[in-house]
């Protein structure tokens, strides 16, 4: 009886804790179909439902904010928001800095992008975004690197010819191709990179992270996740 | 063109007229203050206005943006921590991590994105107003020095008082020498308004990327990249708004120039006489 009141007790206190603390959610807005802005002006895609899902499992009131990819992460650690949703692979430099969930998209491949079939992706000159793994992929595999801000711009230098191949997940630039009417094609070996997709959070952030951590295995073990990672990606989508 | 994305876009436009409407007086007014102290005779305060000047004009914008918001930011949230959580009990630093309590959190994470959005909007134009005003500075420094001494000389044998003859007779002519230079800065503030991405404030130039950019089927209405002609209406726009800035400000020039002891004041007198 003791055990519980007060178990009935803590989770008050949890519940009222989670309504009276908003979580902010920091995205780009701009990779599609992981984050975009639709028509509406309002964030929308794969991440937009699994971090409302994930909210609601943790009970916690979520808001959504949109950052620039380049200072996603000092904007984190300095508090404009609590934590990263932004289709941000876990590596280990990224883990130095900020802390990782676990990861809600399988460990998935990156891709190479170009206007013609014969490109030689280990000399050509590929665009990447900036700070990013495949940007890092790219610097050591010994093709010319061309960085930009933001995913938008790295497909735009493919086809206006600035570089030959551009380097980003296959789950980004699949749709481009498939839509292109053959302008645009995959090129060159899928190439598996980074531990998959988690949120980051402040490594001071323990509690919160802990929470998102359990949400995150709840929507694994009850098949939700995977059913939204089918319904961004495709049925060829690796899935937990 | 009617979505809400683009409302939203449209509306942008009146984001970046009121970052120029409340800025621009601002920096004037910084650059005013900035001025006055680099000529003053007490030396703290001329050294004060000078470096000033001299800092915030060395540093690069972009540099200036990025790092000032972000230390201003945590100062104004750590001064909060200080007043507001006084027994709390870890550090505010924490390794790489900023972390004040709740309660100082500036603004509040519950509060609406509309405050979120004013409180960035205002670092913002804070910002701005100090860059600027550091240029402001220099030219008012600059066009102070400019009036003919003779003319202090003369209000001070008629026995007006340091601060008279700064009110009456040098503030009044220095504006002529000073325009040229503020409308250059003007010019260049309108321009600059993109940097305004920087601080979370998303203006015209951001929508245009951002509607103009490559949409495949996720979303609703999907078309190939059609930034060229996004940027295109940006680049009437901004042209609209320095060319009309242009108009304004000769006739301001104009005006300022009558009966002045200048060369354009003596081009006046001639056209009319």
């Amino acid at each position: 009886m003791k055990k519980l009141i007060l178990s009935a007790a803590t989770l008050a206190l949890m519940t009222g804790m989670g309504v009276a603390d908003t979580v902010r959610l920091g995205t780009e807005g701009a990779y599609p179909p992981y984050n975009f802005i639709d028509d509406n002006g309002e964030i929308a895609g794969f991440e937009r439902e699994v971090g409302d899902e994930l909210c609601k499992r943790a009970e916690l009131e979520c808001e959504w904010v949109i950052n620039e990819w380049d200072s996603i992460i000092p904007n984190l650690v300095s508090g404009n928001y609590d934590a990263i949703i932004a289709g941000m692979s876990i590596t280990d430099e990224r883990d130095e800095v900020i802390d990782f969930t676990q990861n809600y998209t399988p460990p998935s491949a990156s891709a190479y992008m170009a206007t013609s079939a014969d490109v030689d992706v280990s000399t050509a000159v590929i665009s990447a975004q900036a700070a990013t793994i495949q940007a890092g992929h790219v610097a050591e595999s010994g093709a010319t690197l061309v960085e930009f801000a933001t995913p938008d711009e790295t497909v735009a230098a493919v086809k206006n010819g600035e570089v030959d191949a551009v380097f980003a997940d296959e789950d980004y630039v699949k749709p481009i191709a498939a839509e292109s009417g053959g302008e645009l094609m995959i090129v060159g070996d899928l190439v598996p990179l980074g531990g998959g997709i988690g949120m980051g959070l402040r490594e001071s952030d323990g509690e919160l992270r802990a929470k998102f951590d359990a949400a995150i295995q709840t929507m694994k073990d009850d098949g939700t996740l995977n059913a939204l990672i089918t319904q961004y990606f495709g049925d060829e989508a690796q899935t937990f | 063109m009617t979505t809400t994305k683009h409302l939203t876009a449209f509306s942008s436009i009146f984001t970046v007229l009121l970052l120029l409407a409340i800025t621009a007086p601002v920096a004037l007014l910084f650059g005013f203050v900035g001025a006055t102290a680099a000529r003053s005779h007490f030396a703290p305060l001329r050294w004060l206005g000078k470096t000033y000047s001299a800092v915030v004009r060395g540093v690069p914008d972009i540099a200036f943006f990025l790092f000032f918001v972000i230390a201003l930011d945590q100062g104004i949230e750590w001064l909060r921590h200080k007043i507001k959580c006084p027994d709390w009990p870890d550090a505010i630093r924490q390794g790489n991590d900023f972390v004040v309590c709740s309660a100082a959190k500036m603004p509040l994470s519950e509060s609406s994105t509309f405050v979120h959005q004013s409180y960035g909007f205002s670092l913002a134009v804070l910002t701005f107003a100090i860059v600027f005003g550091a240029f402001a500075a220099n030219v008012l420094y600059g066009a102070m020095g400019a009036v003919p001494r003779a003319q202090m000389e003369t209000g001070e044998a008629y026995g007006m008082s340091n601060r008279q003859t700064f009110w009456r007779i040098l503030v009044p002519q220095m504006w002529v020498y000073a325009l040229p230079g503020l409308s250059n800065l003007w010019m260049i503030l309108i321009k600059a308004t993109p940097l305004l991405f920087l601080l979370g404030v998303r203006d015209v130039v951001y929508w245009a990327k951002e509607l103009g950019g490559l949409k495949t089927n996720a979303f609703a209405y999907p078309h190939p990249d059609w930034r060229l002609w996004y940027f295109l209406g940006l680049l009437v726009f901004y042209l609209t708004l320095t060319k009309l800035s242009e108009l304004i400000l000769n006739r301001v020039m104009a005006r300022l120039t009558h009966g002045q002891a200048t060369a354009g004041g003596e081009a006046a007198r001639k056209a009319t006489s």
